[in-house]
């Protein structure tokens, strides 16, 4: 995770130009920094007004962050992913592999977890952080075994009497011939009909990219959290720009009209909280961010012990009723 | 392994072109708009001969948009409205109207089964008089207010107008061979049989409805996936139908899917994929990307067959195929299978 901060510089991403003029500070603070180091010189008034004009930078450049510029923060490779959360904010984790019928899906990692005394099954996207560790796991695209993975564990969740964690980080279910051959739709269909079978409480942190399906087949919850630049969406901008306008420099555009954005997800429901990140990112302070996640996570988990498993199950059914109903009649609507 | 390839190629090259492929690709899987979804149909099978290129421009007009020059069904437009003769998308066979209409919209020389339009699909299906439909009334809402080149709401209204019905799902009560049933059929010719917010309640309700009339459920679909305009409100309507799916399944209710071509993306990717028993039209494109996403992800040739009925119930990830000419018997057979039907139900 400290790797990104060495060289500010290169600690950029595809999209990330509109973070220009912070990296530009960002370079002269360092090297200011390294000089003082170097040398006796007392510089510390100019790294402190550096400091400031570098903070003002980043507040006033993320203030206003385009739909478009905060996909590509939810892309950016220094962000936190699942295994930086299991690193720095459980107190144990024992990985779970398999999904007993097929195969190991590195894209998927599941788990039996523990944080501050509350224990819980773990349930996340995995994007890797190497480019080695990226393409063993598809970019955190996952097929069909990987589905059946965490259905496996969701259904020992149930069985063990344990809440379930779910951190969503994925681009969309992988389309490939394997995956059409073993049943992709089915085995995201299959998850979340299962999702709506569990009396264990289920909490959804949506911590990077929310790519539709592939999102929601671990994402039906009781809580859905989502982080502030995270996106989430029915179709990537880029995706939705080529069919709709047949037009890839649309995209911006494309992103902008989805609503994909924490804020448009909360007006409308989907998301019931918006986990705030690091003054500038997650990628700018990672550490801070799993933290904020760590706290949030630890009230929902709380909040939801207290409820019954039938209780929370009815209520788990009608919230998906209602998010996206015109009517909202349930259950006895006919 | 070609899939690799290519992701090695983007991280060489992280550039916004890779982000495209990539991301882009994968995405739209689960959207799969009529775009993606309309299959060239040159490779499905060696003996059947077909205009190769003719096709991909009749493919890229099926796009998620529908002005009403453009072709909604398995045939040429054109041909439809007075012309006697059209041709068979699969084998490029010139077909005498009049003998599709007779033979149930099934090509007389390759057994393709063509889209069914939802009216067509009701009156092939149910016995005469039986359907009453309900929920009629329910029209597409634009709460994102989106807008592409045309405004969404504009182009609700235009399909509207053509299409004479208010939303892509039909939805009611009828009977097959003396059964009653309720029905919910997806008709592809409006917006490309896509899920928003109405067809997921519409499903929804169709599931209410027969949990509380204690009768069986039968969806038919044809579909892209989810409506991209309605963005992650379409995306819900997965969770919404499958909630309502699990609330009917827990009720000891008994429900049929039959998959008619083409169904992918999001629709495959729920309520299609979780009734109990699963069955598929000869030929049906079925899964969850479309064959072209595919195509373009892997930047290699897809196997002779992919994605069809028949690749499908081999892969095991369909349970029957069901001929047009068949489906009423087999579907009535069926249903009496129901355990509400025979006095055996919780």
């Amino acid at each position: 995770m400290s790797k990104g901060k060495q060289n500010p510089a290169e600690a950029t991403s595809p999209g990330m130009g509109f973070e220009r003029p912070i990296r530009e500070i960002e370079v002269q603070l360092e090297e200011l920094e390294n000089l003082s180091l170097r040398t006796n010189l007392d510089i510390s008034g100019e790294v402190e007004a550096l400091r400031r004009r570098l903070a003002g930078a980043i507040e006033e450049t993320y203030a206003d962050l385009s739909a478009w510029e905060r996909v590509n923060v939810a892309r950016h490779q220094g962000r936190p992913v699942a295994s930086d959360y299991i690193e720095h904010m459980l107190d144990e984790f024992i990985e779970l592999h398999g999904d007993k019928v097929y195969g190991d899906d590195p894209a998927m990692v599941t788990g039996l977890a523990t944080m501050e005394g509350r224990r819980f099954m773990l349930l996340g996207h995995r994007k890797g952080k190497t480019v080695s560790e990226r393409l063993a796991c598809n970019f955190g695209c996952a097929h069909p075994e990987g589905y059946r993975k965490a259905l496996r564990k969701m259904q020992l969740a149930q069985h063990l009497r344990l809440p379930i964690v779910a951190l969503i980080n994925t681009p969309g279910a992988y389309p490939g011939i394997g995956a059409e051959e073993r049943g992709q739709a089915a085995a995201i269909a299959e998850n979340i009909l299962a999702m709506f079978q569990l009396t264990v409480p289920v909490v959804v942190v949506v911590i990077g990219e929310g790519g539709s399906g592939g999102a929601l087949g671990i994402g039906v919850g009781d809580r859905v959290l989502m982080l502030e630049h995270a996106y989430y969406s029915v179709i990537s901008p880029e995706g939705c720009a080529a069919i709709l306008w047949k037009d890839g420099e649309r995209t911006p555009d494309a992103a902008e009209a989805l609503r994909l954005t924490a804020g448009d997800l909360s007006k409308l429901k989907v998301v019931d909280e918006i986990v705030r990140e690091p003054q500038g990112g997650a990628h700018r302070a990672p550490t801070m961010a799993i933290a904020q996640v760590k706290q949030a996570l630890l009230r929902h988990l709380d909040e939801l012990a207290a409820l019954g498993g039938e209780e929370l199950r009815r209520v788990r059914r009608q919230r998906y009723r209602q998010v996206a109903s015109i009517l909202g009649r349930f259950p006895e609507s006919p | 392994m070609s899939g690799m390839e290519q992701a090695k190629d983007e991280m060489n090259s992280p550039g916004p072109e890779a982000g495209v492929t990539m991301t882009g690709a994968a995405t739209d899987a689960a959207t799969g708009t009529a775009t993606d979804t309309v299959p060239p149909l040159a490779s499905d099978d060696e003996q059947q001969t077909t205009d190769s290129t003719d096709l991909s421009t009749a493919d890229e007009e099926q796009s998620a948009d529908d002005s009403p020059q453009r072709s909604r069904l398995r045939w040429k437009k054109k041909d439809m409205p007075g012309g006697l003769w059209l041709k068979c998308e699969s084998c490029a066979q010139t077909i005498y109207r009049k003998e599709l209409e007779e033979k149930g919209f099934v090509c007389p020389s390759c057994d393709f089964h063509f889209t069914l339009p939802g009216a067509e699909r009701i009156a092939m299906l149910l016995d005469e008089g039986s359907w009453e439909e309900h929920y009629a009334e329910l029209t597409a809402l634009d709460r994102l207010e989106f807008t592409d080149e045309v405004p969404y709401a504009d182009k609700i209204e235009r399909t509207v107008g053509r299409t004479g019905q208010n939303e892509a799902l039909l939805c009611g009560t009828g009977l097959v061979e003396g059964r009653p049933l309720v029905l919910a059929v997806l008709d592809f010719k409006f917006m490309g049989g896509s899920m928003g917010e109405v067809v997921g309640e519409k499903i929804s309700l169709a599931a209410d409805l027969a949990r509380c009339k204690k009768l069986p459920l039968v969806l038919v679909t044809s579909s892209g996936g989810a409506r991209m305009h309605e963005g992650v409100l379409s995306l819900m309507q997965m969770a919404k139908t499958c909630s309502a799916l699990a609330e009917f399944r827990d009720a000891g209710g008994f429900s049929i899917c039959l998959m008619s071509n083409p169904t992918t993306g999001g629709v495959t990717a729920s309520f299609a994929s979780v009734c109990d028993l699963t069955l598929a039209e000869p030929g049906a494109l079925i899964g969850f990307a479309g064959p072209r996403v595919i195509a373009t992800t892997l930047k290699q040739e897809l196997p002779p067959g992919f994605q069809r009925a028949e690749f499908l119930v081999e892969k095991g990830q369909v349970d029957r195929i069901v001929r047009r000419v068949d489906l009423r018997q087999e579907l009535a057979s069926m249903l009496d299978y129901d355990p509400q039907r025979r006095g055996v139900a919780d």
